[in-house]
């Protein structure tokens, strides 16, 4: 079980985890923004960006919300577990995989669709799997707080709808204003000069993630 | 694995053209010697540091397995386009050369990355495997791509067309198949590069390879039957998308520079002679309100020449052709360097503004019938060819062989191969360097790659 808070900060540092890296959409909306030369391009480009993120993110959501409705908690932690760890291993050795994708002039619904896969091919959205789970403590006591609830009710609650929501939504909030404001200090005061020295290769830290995402998921089981 | 990015990726030209000077250069030679003794073709390594004891001499060469390659244009595995922001890569290394032989269709993979003087084979692809996934054969450039590597082909294993660009991996650079999705009109090929900005692919034309093997076909010539075409493609759907036609008597559409700034929507291309009057020319293509169209914006007239002093294909014209074989744009795309390979001449261009290009300096070496000396070796044999221009835009190098049985048309002599560098300080001042002079006993250089990239290596996503 995680405390609220905790679920709270967890979300908002996979946040700033997710903002930072330059191939969860800062680089691209950076490109936007000199290849039209204009800030306003820049900006514009983090809204797609943040719909196609925050769908990734959706996308599991509602396998975890369903399948906490269907089967029993330890079973679903175990389950989340083996994906995690699965897509761990893929990342680890395959960490260039992703989509095909070779264009510059995207519209609006492009760039969203290109978050989109991006995200999805990184797992942005399995790496929040555990704490979505994690609400489930969350939504156990709420429900215990309401005496004389059916059964029913409460396997439904497992994995609470509105926190899920609000958590998805905050993640994405810190992701991108992160990914926002680094484009934007990229763009105008420090130049792509910094990609060639501060850029480190995160790849494995990133498979790694899914490693300790899985062990959470097992323990808190 | 990396933990920094590839020091010699850089996100824009400008960034480029502030590297470090480079420090060696890599060029294929093709062995020219009689068959009793014929021997591989080679990658050579030259020592560029000034004041290196083995200055401008050659310090490595790895000979390829087999014999008659022809090696030709060759290029990098991953360069600055692995820092597109779409999927960006920055952590894979500039570590190994493409050299593909454009008679052979082999296609070497060589590392260069444990003692950049001394290149190992690591793998090759050999013609079968490369016909039998792609269909192609006679792989002629190489680029790193944002996806993929992409390799131009003129044509068919039976010789025929049509020629093309394949794809090869990135990680086991495996061919992966035709990259064409629809072809439309396309049939001959030969150079392939983009204007990355705007996911714009363009192919040129020279012809099959029954057409060009045995050397050039007057008939053919004269019919105007070589490759007069520009093809523009939609980059990432790999469709045609137009076929901007310079006219039947502009023969042999060659090397296609785009601007290097992704900003800029233009770029250049080489015709090697025209029919009318054996001029040679640069057309310029550009993109405006959604479509490409090209026009002519240099023309270098032939030179009028004893027939005595003329090889025989050129006896009747009375006439040296300039033959504008190759061209190289430099990282801040203001100057253009011209190769007149026929009456051995490098010609500089401003091309700041790209549609009235300025020339601003020449520079004679060769030539079919001047054979304008160089300070360190005489009169010389060939012409100016091959031509790659340092990422900060101060050095030139060149070579001067084309394509064996072409040399033997235009060179019936024999060309004896050299590489010479010039210096071309900014703001002005062109000149040969009278130290440089590197010669290959009978074998012929062709392309010049430098170590970390040059102006004809990279893509860059951000101006």
């Amino acid at each position: 079980m995680i405390s609220h808070t905790g679920v709270w900060v967890t979300l908002i540092v996979l946040g700033y985890y997710h903002g930072i890296n330059p191939a969860m959409g800062w680089l691209f909306a950076v490109s936007q923004g000199l290849q039209h030369r204009s800030r306003r391009a820049l900006l514009r480009s983090l809204v797609p960006i943040a719909i196609g993120h925050e769908l990734s993110i959706a996308i599991v959501a509602v396998i975890v919300l369903g399948a906490s409705a269907a089967v029993p908690s330890a079973a679903l932690h175990m389950g989340a577990a083996v994906v995690l760890f699965a897509f761990g291993v893929f990342r680890f050795v395959k960490p260039r995989a992703h989509w095909r994708w070779t264009t510059m002039r995207v519209s609006d619904r492009e760039l969203a669709v290109w978050s989109f896969l991006m995200s999805t091919a990184h797992g942005a959205g399995l790496m929040v799997a555990p704490v979505l789970i994690g609400l489930q403590g969350v939504g156990e006591a709420s429900v215990n707080a309401r005496a004389g609830d059916s059964q029913d009710v409460g396997m439904l609650s497992h994995v609470p709808l509105l926190p899920s929501g609000i958590g998805i939504a905050l993640h994405v909030l810190t992701m991108i204003s992160v990914a926002g404001v680094i484009a934007l200090l990229v763009y105008e005061k420090l130049g792509l000069e910094v990609l060639r020295r501060a850029w480190l290769n995160t790849d494995r830290v990133w498979a790694l993630a899914f490693f300790i995402a899985a062990a959470v998921t097992l323990i808190t089981s | 694995m990396t933990w920094k990015p590839d020091p010699t990726f850089y996100p824009s030209p400008r960034s480029a053209a502030a590297a470090p000077p480079e420090e060696l250069a890599y060029v294929v030679t093709l062995n020219t010697a009689g068959d009793g003794d014929r021997r591989p073709d080679a990658l050579n390594v030259i020592d560029l540091r000034p004041g290196s004891t083995t200055y401008a001499t050659r310090i490595g060469r790895l000979d390829m397995p087999n014999v008659g390659d022809e090696l030709h244009h060759f290029g990098w595995n991953a360069c600055s386009s692995a820092l597109c922001p779409w999927a960006p890569h920055p952590h894979v290394e500039r570590r190994y050369l493409l050299v593909p032989g454009l008679r052979s269709s082999r296609i070497h993979l060589i590392d260069v990355k444990d003692d950049p003087t001394a290149p190992k084979l690591v793998k090759v692809i050999e013609a079968e495997t490369l016909a039998g996934r792609t269909g192609y054969s006679r792989p002629h450039t190489i680029h790193c791509g944002p996806d993929g590597i992409y390799v131009s082909a003129l044509g068919a294993p039976d010789g025929g067309g049509p020629g093309g660009v394949l794809l090869l991996d990135h990680d086991d650079f495996e061919p992966l198949g035709q990259w064409e999705v629809q072809r439309g009109p396309q049939e001959l090929a030969y150079d392939v590069w983009w204007n990355i900005g705007y996911d714009t692919l363009l192919t040129s034309e020279w012809g099959t390879p029954a057409m060009v093997e045995d050397g050039v076909i007057p008939e053919l010539l004269l019919g105007g039957r070589y490759g007069h075409q520009l093809h523009v493609w939609d980059l990432r759907r790999r469709r045609h998308t137009q076929a901007i036609d310079l006219g039947a008597e502009q023969q042999m559409v060659l090397e296609l520079r785009p601007a290097h700034d992704p900003r800029n929507p233009y770029g250049f291309v080489g015709v090697v002679v025209s029919t009318t009057d054996l001029s040679a020319s640069v057309w310029l293509w550009n993109r405006e309100n959604g479509s490409v169209s090209a026009h002519k914006v240099i023309e270098v007239p032939a030179e009028p020449a004893d027939p005595d002093e003329l090889p025989p294909a050129l006896k009747p014209f009375g006439a040296v052709p300039p033959l504008i074989t190759d061209i190289a744009l430099s990282l801040d795309d203001r100057y253009l360097y011209v190769s007149c390979w026929g009456t051995g001449e490098l010609k500089r261009y401003d091309v700041t503004d790209p549609a009235r290009p300025r020339e601003d300096g020449s520079v004679r070496l060769g030539g079919i019938v001047r054979r304008a000396p160089h300070p360190a070796a005489g009169p010389l044999t060939g012409g100016p060819q091959m031509v790659e221009v340092s990422r900060d835009g101060r050095r030139v190098y060149l070579t001067n062989s084309l394509y064996a049985s072409w040399d033997a048309q235009f060179y019936p002599e024999g060309i004896s191969g050299w590489m010479v560098k010039l210096d071309a300080e900014p703001g002005g001042g062109f000149r040969v360097d009278p130290e440089f002079f590197v010669e290959f006993e009978g074998e012929r250089p062709h392309q010049i790659r430098l170590q970390g990239g040059d102006a004809s290596s990279d893509s860059y996503c951000f101006p």
